[in-house]
């Protein structure tokens, strides 16, 4: 009976591993857990609403939302476009570099314009292309499923290692509350800090890893003529 | 009001309750705009949803802790039966973004970097927190967007706060739950349940072994539930207390880097959905592995990397 609290844990990993609903998995493994691990029906809510009010600092994703959408409106996408648009005579690979070193200096301020959706299609995979085209001539069609392949990595690795530079990211506020349920109090600066060494590694790696790669692809799709 | 005259509360926590209350006034107001929003298909579960996650964000300090509770479990049910949803937003086209771009230019960047360095700036160099700089950030960057572009009014703010509000929807609250499981978790004492479990297979003691585990262990979560937040819940009560912190590791570094570490598992599994295969249909990719066969080795190369950076440093 012991081992019985530990069923909130298979739900977790469940309901997230057999796409059901988010919210409900969360939700019922709160139940399952505070139930079997005989904290009763008002300890458990006070358990979740008292943690509740404690990480309400996660909920400052909101107050950013407040300026968000008016930043779109007011031309955010339109701007990021025509500076990336500045770039000529690039590779695909260093075009693709690029778009990755953008989108992670822009997630280390908490800024987004548009993602896959609304900035890899319509931007950075016509630019990429016409590049390739404009050297060789034509572009394989496996080296094009490669570029969008590493157009949505750019947009990943950007900003999965750069959004936890934003002191108050989400990411960094529920570390930082898991902690202190555990009974460690650490500061949001601090955790930003300790992920700088990782950020800078991780473009450098992927910079480097698009552009051998965007080479090796063109040497085998293009020929050896040109390296 | 007793908290606000209160001398022993620092300034930074009054100001971020101050925060917490403008954050929820506009969370009611997306609540009570989509009542009211004939264009909404389910205006009940839409104003349920947001007006009580707005008046927990504002008042939750002064409401008794059940009462939160149980307002939260109602608060979810809409959520649930997918009963939350957009109504009629504030439209914005193409042509407008392109037409105010014209008049701004590269100055809307300002507004836009304004709010990460308030946060920076302010945990920097007050002791009022990085949160109330975010704050600071955000009241900042709507007077620029203001007086930048006329055609912003307050109100157009307000309502385009809205139709953000509404397009991330309940799922954002996501990691907020996903926190709140984690006190359930401690509370209930599954970090000790598992520590005792696993015990035989981790040698204790062993910090080396201990980050090793607790790392791929957030790498694997991560793959199979598709979700580094969920993940991080479960092995940090679960894998990094008990056996990484307690022996006296950094909890910052090893906290936080495990964070990351699950971010490589996010690079690697076709269950983030959202970032390996909503790509690949949106530009029309031809196999289905295209986005994850590209960040492979990124992810191979990062968590080795985290796993030694943290060894040598914690």
């Amino acid at each position: 009976m012991e081992y019985l609290p530990l069923i909130g844990i298979v739900v977790v990993i469940l309901g997230f591993a057999l796409k059901l609903d988010n919210i409900l998995t969360v939700i019922a493994a709160v139940i399952v857990t505070g139930l079997a691990g005989g904290l009763g029906i008002k300890g458990l809510l006070d358990t979740l609403g008292s943690s509740f009010v404690s990480n309400r600092n996660i909920t400052i994703f909101i107050t950013v939302l407040i300026v968000t959408g008016t930043l779109e409106r007011s031309g955010l996408k339109e701007a990021a476009a025509a500076l990336i648009g500045k770039i000529k005579n690039a590779s695909a690979g260093a075009i693709v570099s690029a778009y990755a070193i953008m989108r992670a200096v822009f997630a280390a301020f908490n800024i987004s314009f548009g993602g896959v959706a609304g900035f890899v299609r319509p931007l950075i995979m016509p630019m990429s292309t016409a590049a390739v085209k404009n050297k060789y001539g034509e572009l394989n069609e496996e080296h094009e499923e490669q570029i969008k392949g590493m157009a949505s990595s750019a947009e990943n690795v950007g900003n999965f290692f750069f959004q936890v530079l934003f002191v108050g990211g989400s990411g960094a506020l529920l570390v930082q509350g898991t902690l202190a349920g555990l009974g460690y109090e650490v500061e949001l600066v601090e955790l930003a800090m300790a992920e700088i060494p990782v950020s800078i590694v991780a473009i450098v790696v992927a910079i480097l890893y698009y552009n051998i790669r965007d080479r090796r692809l063109t040497r085998k799709y293009y020929g050896p003529k040109n390296k | 009001m007793a908290f606000f005259t209160d001398a022993e509360v620092t300034l930074g926590s009054k100001l971020l309750e101050i925060i917490y209350m403008l954050t929820g006034f506009v969370t009611i107001y997306t609540g009570i705009k989509n009542l009211r929003d004939p264009e909404n298909p389910s205006r009940i579960g839409t104003a349920v949803f947001w007006t009580i996650l707005g008046v927990i964000i504002s008042f939750g300090r002064w409401i008794p802790a059940t009462v939160v509770g149980l307002l939260i479990i109602i608060m979810c049910i809409p959520a649930v039966l997918k009963k939350v949803k957009m109504g009629n937003v504030q439209k914005m086209t193409v042509e407008e973004t392109k037409a105010n771009f014209e008049k701004i230019g590269m100055k809307v960047f300002i507004p836009a970097f304004v709010i990460g360095a308030g946060a920076l700036v302010f945990a920097v160099f007050t002791d009022l927190g990085a949160l109330v700089g975010v704050g600071f950030g955000v009241l900042t960057s709507a007077i620029l967007l203001i007086v930048l572009l006329p055609s912003n009014k307050p109100a157009v703010i307000i309502n385009d706060a809205e139709r953000m509000i509404s397009t991330v929807g309940p799922l954002s609250m996501l990691s907020m739950l996903l926190a709140c499981l984690g006190s359930v978790f401690t509370a209930a004492g599954v970090g000790e349940t598992i520590a005792k479990l696993v015990s035989g297979v981790i040698p204790k003691g062993n910090i080396t072994v201990g980050i090793i585990i607790y790392a791929l262990g957030m790498m694997l979560f991560t793959i199979i539930m598709g979700n580094a937040f969920a993940a991080i819940t479960v092995m940090t009560v679960g894998i990094g207390a008990p056996f990484v912190l307690s022996y006296g590791a950094d909890p910052v570094l090893i906290g936080m880097l495990a964070l990351t570490c699950g971010y490589c598992g996010t690079l690697l599994t076709p269950m983030a959905a959202n970032f390996n295969m909503v790509p690949v249909a949106l530009l029309d990719m031809k196999r289905r592995f295209t986005v994850i066969r590209n960040q492979f080795v990124i992810a191979l190369i990062m968590i080795t990397f985290q796993i030694i950076y943290m060894i040598i440093f914690h």
